[in-house]
């Protein structure tokens, strides 16, 4: 027994993206929520099931008591970062099909802004742990840890900065298309990219994903009630979570072959239980923290062979609207928000939905990807 | 600490051993008992035997250079002020799966930004060499003259 098709997301919602918003996280994540659960056409008091990333700063308490949620009967939070987002409405997904819940919400509220948002740059405390075999030396930021795994595989499979150019500016293309951006009126050049300075070689600041503060969220049903809703309803068709074997977070640099990242396990299972093969996925959103993690995935997910990923971003093959496979549509984390990949699931429902911004024409499903380089998950969405 | 550094902590349960063998100079390893596999980083149980128990080998301390960076800031203030450096992953000659993060210093107490980063290569062969820094002995590496 698989969870295919039996839920779906009938209800997003997300704040502005900023800079210094004013709100806290809980109230960002209030707003998010309610207004997701207004856009599936539910009352607050029908959510049973709250579903969040450990990092978040709310509490499940305090948004129930907020948005007025009714008895909460199934809930529970995703680790690791970035590598969460999926995995919040997967395992939202789970519940609902089981019956630990009917009406699910899963999110994500986050200040980058804020004081104490870094926790890289805790200074006070003695290194435990996996950090003290690589902070001491400098290695502090996570750009610095994800640099190291590129420079590597720019070594091993001749990927180039052209290559990690391609990346970025296919998604500022869309950001330049979808008004709520925070790139939507600054353009991108190839020059731009190449002069641009450095934050940890071989890596750009162009390769390195936005600062946000803001919320999103979603609503999951059962594919039964979301037949009866007005939104049109995003299948969850496939999920899947993956901790590779003898995965470290970030600094994966001591198996045997670091760059088999978590997508590889992660996809393994992801396609397993889908109806779809990567050649028949025509629209991708790709966790972007980092440039090099759109190759990585590429590969992971099955789109082409080991060491072909930065090849595959030739030709325009991530831009809408005839790339062939155009990604991260709303501009992804590093030209839409960086909201730890949760804006990728609602552009995957936006795309199930027809109302991109870059909309892929008949796009029968889309894949959403979270953090590669952590513990991750994905989604497999289906109109 | 006065140096600014982040620095482990000597008495971290698992990798107290490590650091105590970098004070006296010598890279350690921590390696099966049971099974005679060396594990990086340490941790309590083997995962090829799941065996507690354990020793500590003390190995060549040479290897070649697997990956680097070069940091440039926004970077915490103590390593800012030495920004740009470089920071190096060496695959250990022992098993080249064993690796380790460190620094590029061009002598035995050089700093983590003297060498020309423009110069450094993957595959570059490398000696481990021990820096104190406030109580603590950092493992770094200096380029050896042997070519692979």
């Amino acid at each position: 027994m698989t969870i295919k098709d039996r839920t779906a997301i009938v209800g997003i919602g997300q704040t502005v993206f900023g800079k210094g918003l004013e709100a806290s996280e809980l109230s960002l994540a209030c707003q998010a929520i309610s207004m997701a659960i207004d856009d599936a056409g539910l009352q607050p008091s029908e959510v049973d099931g709250l579903v969040m990333y450990s990092m978040e700063n709310g509490r499940e308490v305090e948004v129930a008591r907020n948005v007025g949620l009714g008895d909460i009967t199934y809930f529970g939070e995703i680790g690791y970062g970035g590598g969460a987002g999926c995995g919040a409405v997967g395992h939202a997904a789970m519940a609902v099909a089981t019956g630990q819940c009917r009406v699910a919400v899963a999110w994500r509220a986050r200040k980058r802004s804020a004081k104490g948002s870094r926790p890289w740059a805790n200074v006070n405390a003695r290194l435990g742990g996996a950090q003290q075999w690589t902070r001491p030396f400098g290695l502090l930021r996570p750009v610095d840890e994800i640099a190291m795994l590129a420079r590597r595989y720019m070594h091993e499979f001749g990927c180039t900065r052209d290559h990690l150019a391609n990346v970025a500016l296919a998604f500022r293309k869309h950001a330049n298309r979808n008004p709520v951006a925070t790139m939507y009126e600054k353009k991108l050049t190839r020059e731009d990219y190449m002069k641009a300075r450095w934050i940890s070689e071989p890596l750009c600041l162009f390769d390195n994903c936005l600062e946000t503060d803001g919320a999103l969220a979603v609503v999951i049903v059962s594919a039964e009630r979301a037949r009866d809703l007005k939104p049109r309803p995003a299948y969850i068709h496939s999920f899947a979570q993956s901790i590779p074997r003898q995965h470290q977070v970030m600094t994966n640099y001591f198996t045997e072959d670091p760059l088999l990242g978590p997508s590889w396990a992660c996809a393994r299972l992801l396609w397993q239980h889908s109806d779809f093969a990567p050649k028949d996925v025509p629209v991708a959103q790709l966790y972007d923290a980092f440039s090099p993690l759109i190759p990585l995935s590429l590969e992971g997910y099955g789109f082409c062979g080991r060491g072909e990923g930065a090849a595959f971003t030739q030709d325009g093959a991530l831009e809408w609207p005839s790339g062939r496979l155009p990604t991260n549509t709303a501009g992804g984390g590093m030209s839409e928000a960086y909201v730890h990949g949760f804006n990728l699931v609602l552009e995957g429902v936006r795309q199930m939905r027809g109302t991109s911004t870059s909309q892929v024409d008949g796009a029968e499903c889309c894949l959403v990807t979270s953090g590669e380089g952590v513990p991750t998950s994905a989604l497999l969405l289906r109109r | 600490m006065e140096s600014g550094f982040l620095l482990p902590d000597p008495e971290d349960d698992d990798a107290a051993p490590f650091w105590q063998g970098a004070a006296r100079g010598e890279l350690r390893v921590q390696t099966c008992a049971s099974c005679g596999r060396r594990r990086m980083p340490p941790r309590p149980m083997c995962p090829s035997c799941r065996s507690l128990d354990h020793d500590w080998h003390t190995l060549s301390g040479r290897g070649t250079i697997w990956s680097f960076v070069v940091a440039h800031p926004p970077l915490l203030p103590a390593y800012q002020a030495l920004a740009p450096y470089n920071v190096i992953t060496v695959a250990l000659d022992e098993d080249p799966s064993l690796r380790l993060v460190g620094n590029l210093v061009a002598r035995p107490d050089g700093p983590i930004n003297e060498i020309d980063p423009t110069t450094i290569r993957i595959g570059d062969r490398v000696q481990v060499v021990f820096q104190p820094v406030d109580d603590m002995h950092l493992p770094q590496w200096m380029r050896t003259d042997e070519r692979r």
